[in-house]
């Protein structure tokens, strides 16, 4: 859906997606590395388990809630990308239990 | 960080770096907060570290933020990025989340910065994946030098989707089509606001410029579009609209969508600072004085979070704002005060002259948010627009109380992308103006704080 423009060659870094090594640029938000990759959608949704993916990519609407190393609901859109994390999308028709 | 601070400032746009470096300067010590990594804001995100080899190529707008953005960073504010507000309340306490430990903090001003944010556009499948909003293309833009790898739709109304337009056009990305949602005879209203329009000159021709660059890319452009829903199972596949030449069908996987922008009021909210109907713009906004004081002493809402008025706007107001802190803790004179904020006042009238012609022009169509009744008005409780009509015939009177009957503003995102498709929906059914229906009120927490958040606050270790 989405493409790097070709301005720079940007460094790429490996991260973890639903158990998969995945690289992607480094220094951009995970929800712009998911649309990058075309990974749609990003969530299902608690009540109706519907399929989700980012919205406003500026941290309000909540739509692109994913697990980032073990904690849910993190907004992906709020976090920038970091060699080595772990992200899972939410796509169980019901929310995990939070790991404390 | 310290446990109090004379001045706290929530927010990093043009407003809120403005009024920190305005009050730093009269030697107050400023605390500033916010959610983004980088200052900036959403209008010039990323300026100071941007992926594009030419930021100049998102237009002179862009770029006009070094400055600002510079003279912030050198003014000796106490700037705190990636930080979350979830607490505030009238008396200047906050509870911010930083560095994911929990702190809370007291100030004696606070000045809320936090913005606009699109005004929601409801319709059947608008919360397909594959559907975002104009302005989280340009954030994609400006902060990954992400660009749609097919040409997207642009459905809407108002300068952000064509400004959206242009900015993928330089950068070599075909647009699918323009959508227009734009009511038909607006120019005529609009008219009579072209003369005190021409103060703004440079503002307008920069609009001809972007319709034109829109026209010789030959871009096909819809006008005067309604009923627009988005098809697709897991995904966006399609749209179709109606315009007077009938129905229409579009094949695409990327829509981005625009219907202005309105007053983010939730921070303001929480403090409990009034607000007011702006029957120009159709939204709410926080009611403030000439130097953006609330109905709450020595609270502050300075910028598109208090008026729209754009970002050069915000930061003349965020000004005024800094000055009058000043004042009040007694670091610059009455006198001094005034002859300072006197050519600001001048500078901010030129720059909000433009504002009643496109408040006229783009003035929301009222019919645009009275969707069908299969649409999901809040994404997050998945509440459609029928449960709200539902509630409103049984006498529901406010956005608060159909939040209580129905969940609906209950969600993670607290209301902000369903309050006014429900305020629009209510006043409809009940048949009274929507400045009478009101607008839900925010309590914290402002964003979603977990308790073992709160368990790690400030001093006790992990």
């Amino acid at each position: 859906m989405f493409r790097l423009l070709g301005n720079d060659a940007p460094e790429f870094v490996e991260i973890e997606l639903d158990a998969q090594r995945v690289s992607v640029p480094a220094g951009i938000s995970l929800a712009a590395a998911l649309l990058l990759l075309d990974a749609l959608p990003t969530r299902r949704t608690p009540v109706g388990a519907g399929p989700r993916a980012p919205f406003c990519m500026m941290g309000a609407c909540y739509e692109c809630l994913v697990e980032i190393d073990g904690r849910v609901n993190q907004r992906a859109c709020q976090v920038l990308i970091s060699a080595g994390m772990r992200v899972r999308r939410q796509l169980a028709s019901a929310v995990p239990e939070a790991e404390a | 960080m310290k446990a109090h601070y004379p001045l706290v400032i929530i927010g990093a746009g043009p407003a809120g770096m403005a009024a920190a470096q305005t009050a730093a300067a009269q030697g107050v010590e400023v605390a500033l907060f916010d959610d983004q990594p980088r200052p900036g804001g959403q209008i010039y995100r990323n300026l100071e570290a941007s992926p594009l080899a030419d930021p100049a190529q998102l237009g002179k707008d862009y770029v006009f933020g070094r400055l600002p953005i510079q003279r912030f960073r050198q003014s000796g504010a106490a700037y705190f990025p990636g930080s979350a507000v979830w607490y505030l309340d009238r008396e200047c306490n906050l509870g911010i989340l930083h560095d994911g430990v929990h702190r809370r903090l007291s100030a004696d001003r606070l000045v809320i910065a936090c913005g606009a944010q699109e005004r929601p556009m409801p319709f059947p499948g608008w919360q397909l994946p594959g559907v975002m909003t104009a302005g989280a293309g340009q954030i994609l833009l400006k902060s990954a030098a992400l660009v749609p790898d097919e040409p997207p739709v642009l459905a809407g109304s108002g300068p952000l989707l064509l400004l959206l337009a242009r900015q993928y056009l330089r950068a070599g990305v075909g647009i699918r089509a323009i959508i227009d949602t734009t009511p038909a005879g607006r120019l005529w209203p609009a008219l009579r606001y072209l003369p005190r329009a021409l103060a703004a000159g440079d503002y307008l021709l920069e609009g001809l410029q972007m319709v034109a660059a829109i026209r010789r890319a030959r871009v096909p452009w819809y006008r005067q579009a309604s009923d627009l829903r988005a098809d697709g199972d897991e995904r966006l596949a399609g749209l179709r609209f109606r315009t007077r030449g009938g129905l229409h069908e579009i094949e695409t996987r990327l829509l981005l969508l625009h219907q202005g922008v309105i007053p983010a009021l939730q921070a303001a909210s929480a403090a409990g600072c009034d607000s007011e109907w702006n029957p120009r713009q159709q939204c709410w906004q926080v009611a403030v004085d000439c130097w953006g004081e609330s109905s709450q002493n020595g609270i502050f809402v300075a910028g598109d979070g208090a008026t729209i008025g754009g970002a050069r706007a915000a930061a003349l107001a965020g000004q005024l704002a800094g000055l009058q802190v000043a004042w009040q803790l007694g670091l610059l004179s009455q006198t001094r005060r005034d002859r300072l904020a006197s050519p600001v006042r001048k500078a901010r009238q030129r720059q909000l002259s433009l504002r009643p012609f496109l408040d006229s022009y783009y003035r929301l169509d009222e019919a645009a948010l009275q969707p069908d009744d299969a649409t999901l008005l809040c994404r997050c409780e998945e509440v459609s627009a029928a449960q709200i009509r539902a509630v409103a015939q049984l006498g529901c009177s406010g956005p608060n109380q159909a939040r209580a009957f129905t969940r609906c503003g209950m969600g993670p995102c607290q209301g902000r992308f369903c309050g006014p498709g429900v305020e629009w929906i209510l006043a409809r059914q009940q048949t009274v103006g929507v400045d009478r229906i009101g607008h839900y009120n925010s309590r914290p927490p402002l964003q979603p704080v977990t308790l073992g958040q709160l368990a790690i606050s400030e001093g006790e270790q992990r």
